[in-house]
Order: C-alpha cells, then sequence, then structure tokens
C-alpha cells in the first residue's frame, strides 16, 4: 500500500537534538558534508563515522532506523564499491589479479562517505519536523531576499508540498480502487501497457490537485495572506547557547578533518 | 444468478504490527439475489471495509465471501470476474472521472471487460439511460458537467458493467435533496428493470428507510442489527445509544410516545406517522 | 446596525452569459445567525464568497462593517473581520501541525508572537481542539477538521464567520459538532454567523432563514415561518423538516395547530395537546 510509505520521517521526540534551532542543524549538516569531501585518511573517516555515531546515541535515533532509510540506496552503494574495487590501480592482492590493495581500500572509503552523508542528513530529518526545517531554511536563507530570490515563496510551497503530500496518496489509494472496481488492471502486461493503464489514475489525480489548488488559494485570501511581507511567526527560532556551542563544535570538527588532511591522515 | 453468502469475514488493517486493529469480525450475511439492502453505521464501524470485500478489493483475514456459489478470493481469475458481476460506486464517484468524454468514460468498464464495440455501445447507451444523463452529452468532457450530472455519469459507468449486484457507498452525499432523489430513483429504476442486487450504504436514514428492504446496522466492526426498516427502526433508543440518527419521522413518534400518546411500534416514514395520529384521533372521536 | 449590506447586487462569473446574482438586497444584524438554503446552482455560494471580498459585485454594493467590499485599500480590513470557512475541510488548512494552521492568519495580519499563542490557544479551546493542537491535520475525522478550520478564522477574531456548506461532507457526527460550535460562537461570543446549507435540519436553530433561488432571494423570514410555506419549499426542490411536514398534514385533515413548532419536543406537545382536547 502506498500509504506505508514514510514521508518526511520526522520521529518527535525531546533529546538535545531534537531541541535545537533548525538552522544550527542545517549549518551543521553543511558543515559536516563539507569536512566528509575533506577526508584524505583512515583517521579522518574515523572520527566522522565516531561523530556520526555520537550525534545517533544522542538523538536516539537506532541503526535500525538508518539501515531502513539506507536501504534503497543499496543499489548505488554496491555500484560504488564494485566500480572502485576495479578500477582503481596499484598494487594486486595476488600476483595478476585485477583487484588491487588501494581498489579495496577506495571502494570502503567511498561508500563509507555516501553512508556518512546519507546519515548525516537522515540525522537532521529525523530530529526535526519538516515545518521547523522550512522555517529555518527560510530564516537562513533570507539575506537573498535582497538579491530578489524569492525565499518566502519557495519555503510556503515546501511546505504546503508537505501538508499535501499525505492526502495526495490517500486519494491515489482511493482512485486505484476506484478503478480497480471498473476492471482496471494495474497488474499484468507489458511495461507500455502498465503505463497506459495509469493514466485513469494520474488524470483524476491532476483534475483534483487543482481544485485543490484552487481552493486552498480562496481559503488562503480569505485568512488574509498576502505574501511574506509584513508576517509574523508564532513559534519564534532563537539561537540558544546549546546552538552556539553545537556549531563551535561542528566548526571545530571541519577544522580538525582539515588538519589532519594536511599531514595526509 | 449472484446470492452472496458471507461466512465468518473479518478484516484486520497493520497485521503484525503494534497497530493492528480488526477493522471487521464475524460477519455472517447472506443477501439473496435482488434484494434492496441499506447499510448503515457511523464512520469507522467497517461497513466501507465490508463493501470492499464484495468486490475482492480487499481480501479477508479470515473466512469467506461466495457470490453465485463461488468462492471469490479462490484464484486471480475469479477475483477479476468478481469485479465484473459485483460493482462496486465508491464515495464521491465524480471524482474518478477521467476520460475526454462522457461516453468513453461511461465505457472504461466495459471496455475492460473485454466486449465487443457493439456491444460496448449498446451497454454504454443503456447505462446512460438508467441514470437519465441524455445522448447530447455524450461528447462532452465529463469535467464540464454539474456535480448531480457527474455523479449519475461515474454510476453509469458501474452500471455498464451490467453488474449482478450494485453497490454504492454514500451515493447521495453531498447533493441537493432533488439532487439526492434523483440518483436513488436512478438506482431503484435499475434494480426494477434487471433484477439485480442492490446494497446502498448511507448516514441518511429517511433515505434508507424509505427504499430499503432490509437493513444491516454496523457498529465497531460487527452486525449489531439485521432486519426489516421495521423491524430496525422499532430500536430506536439502541441506533441513538450507538451514535446513530433514526429517520425524522421515528424521532417525531418517539417524542409523542415520551408524551404518553400510544403510537404503535416501528414507524419510520411521514405517512405512517401521520396514518398512526389520525387513528388515534378518529378512536377519540367515536 | 446591520454589519453586512448588500445593496442590489448583481453578479455574473466572466464568461457565463446567465447572471449567479440578480439584484440581490440585503442587511444582516450583529450578532444573529442566519442561515440560507438554496438547491444547488440558487446563488447561495456565490452570495457567501461576495460577503469577504472574495468576489466583488458586477453591478450594486456590498458592505461589510462599514467597508465598502470593492474597496481594495481596505481589502486585508475586511477579511480579518469576517472568517470564512469552506466545504472541503482538506483544501483549507495550510500546515502539517494543527496550532500552526490556526495560527496563520494571524501571522499573517503580522499580530505579535505572544499574542498569537494566545489566540490560538483560545480558539483551539473554543472549538473544543485544544487537545489535539500538537496532532497532524490528516489524521483528525472530518468534523474535527472542520473544527480545527472555524478554529483558524476565530484567531483573525473577525466580527462575522461565514460557513460555506461546512456540512456537505461530513457524517452526521461531524455535522452536528460543526453546528453546535458555531451556534455556540454566536449565542455565547456574539459572532455574526452566517451558514450556507442544503439541510434543512441545519437552520431550524437560526435566527433568520433566507431561502435562494436562481440568484433571487424568494423567501426571508424565522425559520419556522419559512418552513410553514411548504408550497414554496416544495417548489424550490427543498424539503421541510418532518415536525412541519407532519402539522401541516394534521391541519390539512382538519387539525388545529400552528405550523411554528419547529422543534421536535414542541411539536410533540401541540399534538398531544390537540388530540387530548
Amino acid at each position: 500500500m502506498l500509504k506505508d510509505i514514510t514521508l518526511g520521517q520526522f520521529f518527535p521526540g525531546d533529546t538535545i537534538a531534537h531541541r535545537l534551532d533548525p538552522r544550527t542543524k542545517l549549518l551543521l549538516v553543511v558543515l559536516f558534508i563539507v569536512a566528509l569531501f575533506q577526508a584524505r585518511g583512515w583517521v579522518a573517516y574515523g572520527v566522522l563515522t565516531l561523530t556520526v555515531a555520537a550525534c545517533m546515541t544522542v538523538s536516539h535515533i537506532s541503526a535500525r532506523n538508518i539501515f531502513k532509510g539506507l536501504k534503497p540506496m543499496i543499489f548505488i552503494l554496491a555500484l560504488t564499491g564494485v566500480l572502485n574495487i576495479f578500477y582503481t590501480g596499484g598494487t594486486p592482492i595476488l600476483p595478476g589479479w585485477i583487484i588491487t590493495w588501494e581498489g579495496i581500500a577506495r571502494a570502503i572509503q567511498m561508500v563509507l562517505r555516501i553512508v556518512l552523508l546519507i546519515t548525516g542528513t537522515f540525522l537532521l530529518t529525523y530530529t526535526t519536523s519538516p515545518i521547523a526545517l522550512t522555517d529555518g531554511l527560510e530564516l537562513l536563507l533570507n539575506p537573498l531576499k535582497k538579491l530578489r530570490f524569492p525565499v518566502h515563496e519557495m519555503t510556503i510551497m515546501m511546505s504546503m508540498a508537505l501538508r499535501f503530500i499525505p492526502t495526495l496518496i490517500e486519494e491515489t489509494d482511493k482512485i486505484m480502487s476506484a478503478q480497480k472496481a471498473r476492471g482496471a488492471d494495474f497488474e499484468t502486461g507489458s511495461l507500455m501497457d502498465r503505463a497506459k493503464a495509469l493514466l485513469p489514475v494520474l488524470v483524476p489525480l491532476f483534475v483534483s490537485a487543482f481544485r485543490r489548488a484552487d481552493e486552498l488559494a480562496v481559503a488562503m485570501e480569505s485568512r488574509c495572506y498576502h505574501g511574506g511581507e509584513g508576517r509574523t511567526r508564532m513559534k519564534q527560532l532563537i539561537l540558544k547557547g546549546r546552538d552556539y556551542i553545537a556549531l563551535a563544535l561542528g566548526i571545530l570538527l571541519l577544522a580538525g578533518i582539515i588538519y589532519l588532511k594536511k599531514w595526509g591522515l | 444468478m449472484s446470492e452472496i453468502i458471507v461466512e465468518k469475514l473479518r478484516h484486520v488493517y497493520s497485521a503484525g504490527t503494534p497497530f493492528e486493529v480488526a477493522a471487521i469480525e464475524d460477519i455472517d450475511l447472506v443477501i439473496p439475489q435482488g434484494q434492496l439492502v441499506g447499510i448503515i453505521g457511523h464512520t469507522g464501524s467497517g461497513k466501507s471495509t465490508f463493501i470492499q470485500h464484495m468486490n475482492a478489493l480487499l481480501a479477508p483475514s479470515a473466512g469467506k465471501v461466495c457470490c453465485g456459489g463461488q468462492d471469490i478470493n479462490e484464484s486471480k481469475i475469479s477475483r477479476r470476474d468478481v469485479k465484473h458481476q459485483v460493482g462496486l460506486v465508491f464515495q464521491y464517484p465524480e471524482y474518478q472521472l477521467f476520460e475526454e468524454t462522457v461516453y468513453k468514460d461511461i465505457a472504461f468498464g466495459p471496455k475492460n471487460m473485454k466486449l465487443s464495440e457493439e456491444e460496448i455501445d449498446q451497454r454504454v447507451r443503456e447505462a446512460a439511460g438508467f441514470v437519465g444523463v441524455e445522448e447530447e452529452l455524450f461528447e462532452k468532457s465529463p469535467l464540464e458537467l454539474s456535480g448531480g450530472q457527474k455523479r449519475r455519469i461515474a454510476i453509469a459507468g458501474v452500471i455498464a458493467m451490467r453488474p449482478g449486484v450494485l453497490i454504492l457507498d454514500e451515493p447521495t452525499a453531498g447533493l441537493d435533496p432533488a439532487g439526492c432523489r434523483q440518483i436513488l430513483d436512478n438506482i431503484c429504476a435499475y434494480r426494477e428493470k434487471t433484477g439485480a442486487t442492490v446494497i446502498i450504504v448511507s448516514h441518511n436514514m429517511d433515505d434508507v428507510a424509505r427504499i430499503a428492504e432490509r437493513i444491516i446496522v454496523f457498529s465497531h466492526g460487527r452486525v449489531v442489527m439485521d432486519g426489516s426498516a421495521g423491524e430496525v427502526f422499532s430500536r430506536a433508543q439502541e441506533l441513538i445509544d450507538i451514535g446513530l440518527d433514526v429517520p425524522h419521522a421515528t424521532a417525531l413518534a418517539l417524542a409523542l410516545r415520551k408524551q404518553g400518546l400510544q403510537l404503535p411500534e416501528g414507524i419510520y416514514t411521514h405517512e405512517q406517522l401521520l396514518s398512526a395520529i389520525l387513528e388515534i384521533r378518529g378512536a377519540a372521536v367515536c | 446596525m446591520s454589519i453586512i449590506k448588500f445593496e442590489n447586487v448583481h453578479y455574473t462569473y466572466p464568461g457565463d452569459q446567465m447572471e449567479s446574482l440578480c439584484g440581490v438586497s440585503l442587511a444582516i444584524e450583529e450578532g444573529s445567525f442566519v442561515a440560507v438554503l438554496g438547491h444547488n446552482g440558487s446563488g447561495k455560494s456565490t452570495l457567501a464568497k461576495h460577503m469577504n471580498a472574495i468576489l466583488v459585485p458586477t453591478e450594486g454594493k456590498v458592505t461589510v462593517c462599514g467597508i465598502d467590499s470593492a474597496d481594495e485599500e481596505r481589502l486585508i480590513e475586511l477579511r480579518r473581520n469576517v472568517g470564512m470557512v469552506f466545504q472541503n475541510p482538506d483544501n483549507q488548512i495550510v500546515a502539517n501541525v494543527v496550532e500552526d494552521d490556526v495560527a496563520f492568519a494571524p501571522e499573517n495580519l503580522g499580530v505579535e508572537p505572544r499574542e498569537i499563542r494566545r489566540r490560538v490557544d483560545e480558539a483551539l479551546k473554543q472549538v473544543g481542539m485544544y487537545d489535539k493542537r500538537q496532532h497532524a491535520p490528516h489524521l483528525l475525522s472530518g468534523g474535527q477538521k472542520q473544527r480545527v478550520a472555524i478554529a483558524g478564522v476565530i484567531a483573525m477574531e473577525p466580527k462575522i464567520i461565514v460557513l460555506d456548506e461546512p456540512t456537505a461532507m461530513l457524517d452526521p457526527i461531524g455535522r452536528e459538532e460543526v453546528i453546535s460550535t458555531v451556534t455556540r460562537l454566536c449565542r455565547e461570543k456574539g459572532m455574526t454567523v452566517v451558514l450556507i446549507t442544503h439541510h434543512m435540519d441545519e437552520c431550524v436553530g437560526a435566527d433568520r432563514l433566507i431561502v435562494m433561488s436562481n440568484g433571487s432571494i424568494v423567501a426571508d423570514g424565522v425559520p419556522a415561518e419559512v418552513f410553514a410555506n411548504i408550497e414554496l419549499m416544495e417548489r424550490e426542490g427543498l424539503t421541510v423538516p418532518e415536525t412541519t411536514r407532519l402539522l401541516y398534514d394534521l391541519k390539512q385533515r382538519g387539525m388545529d395547530l400552528p405550523l411554528t413548532a419547529l422543534d421536535v419536543d414542541a411539536c410533540a406537545k401541540e399534538i398531544v395537546k390537540q388530540l387530548r382536547g
């Protein structure tokens, strides 16, 4: 069933990771990603892995949840591993073999890099509600408004999309059942047949999405929406002591990794 | 023949997770060919889950549904065939219209049944006739029409499959009184002409009381009452206690009885109530 | 003082030939509960949309709280005084969390954050949804969603609340929840309520009932009196309450009954009184 897909994947909780300002968490993820791409040696990877493990412990996110999220990426991970094993030159592990020691090392590092990258972003979405995330993003991108970049419009669109995903999924389920009751078949036939069979689902879905958008626009106007200008927020984001400490730690991590890189570690 | 036999039917959502809930349980019913059945129950009482078992859209967690003597979940083929035999019209069916023209939309079902062109054409015209959709509308886009018309076209799309059993979930929801009456009249006409079984799920007790020969009441996933309108609505207080409405005439009869008027049990239409009161007056005068 | 005033209002939708409102004049008193009944396409929704300037008359004038609806300078001022609740509860909730949705209107108005918090809590308590303030809207029942929508507009602290077929998509329990909530807002908070509907049951508790047909007002008065004109109601494709119908039919058969007892118990009392003579 479509309903079973977890979207937004926010796990409500009350850990320090949940309480951090979303802006802090967004910046930390950026710092972490930069650090990740600066890592060269085993020591650096070790430090980053430990950092992620520590963050997981702090935010009460189990390894199982992370694995669940990684599942759809398995193919890409495997491909990365295999390509690196076979296409890295160096000393063969056995004379005459194409596989090299360097290849194995590189494969491990590349796979680790992707896993850490995904885990880092998961930690953000797992501990931050979609609304907080878009709010944080809007505030962080605020300076771009001076360049006439539509920051408010972009973030409100994001949060609307998040709001309507569950509604539209439910609707898709309903329309599919209704068409199945009229004998539509979504499960057999060639790829082309199946794509065609989706038309009776997609057309009503689009029609309804447009109708919803129309009604939503009227409802928003009725509630005095007139763009981002002069808007206030009920939940104000205020950076607290813990946010500054977390940011300092993030910067320290990046500096450390860059330092290690200098020494080739 | 499409007699429906339901045995020990049970359906569980989210089986094997902590959220496991039994939506319906222990349902045993026999619905003979040609009966007009009303199903009532509040939201979440299991009635929607139940009707989706009638054409194998949902598979039972336990128990069996037979239609015309055949277990409908026996094979992939039986699950497909039952959809031709049991037509299911969902709530707000107008939201599933998708073709460019009214004609093509009504033809979608028969086309999926792989019928011949002539057969499809004949069925589309017949189905449109049942719901009072004129042929001038055939080449129009369904999206241009009024709400009531769209609803009737969507129902025609199911009728065109000539189901021996027609099931409708809240067919009158959101329509004004004139629209409601027209849809119900269309459905009754279909049944009279074809001898099909009709099952209507509705919140509107007056509608159910007026047209159904038999009323089945769902509550918390079980059948709690099953009988004629007179039998079911004579238990008006019980219905009110499980959070359901009763027909307006029944509610008024209940109030009159509380005032001490000796009205007979099981009143559910205006005419019954009127004649019962007039009878009492007649007796008083004599 | 009339808070909403329609003066000979005509309206034609762009691209339509037929007028959807043909010269409607109407004055609604502050603090009253007005129900508007009519079949589909009678113009009742168009009427509602004129009350907060979603539509402006093609001819004539609408004044709400002393503001001309055609005055674009004062559009926001007008809209913050008129809360609108629409038919489909899903399509008017903008946020993923109940309380964030209720905060939407005051946020748009630039209200100070602490004041927004107070208004949101207050509004949610008034509709009985305070306990669910942290919930995701798509997991609520239809009646609950519609109550959140009502809270969303009363957080603007409007003088008027206009509901455009708010119960059409709800089950009987949800309908009851919505109607009792708006009735309370009118009776206890003195809000002016305009309820557009095609369920005659929902009009029984109103102070005034307006019946629309083909873009015009065809009946206007106390609900009991309007319903008593059964011939007119039937001509308009509308039903009347069972109470009125029974009293009417009994009267036709020679019983001396008033047609104005709308309430089930009051009606029963009248009939029993007559029979006992």
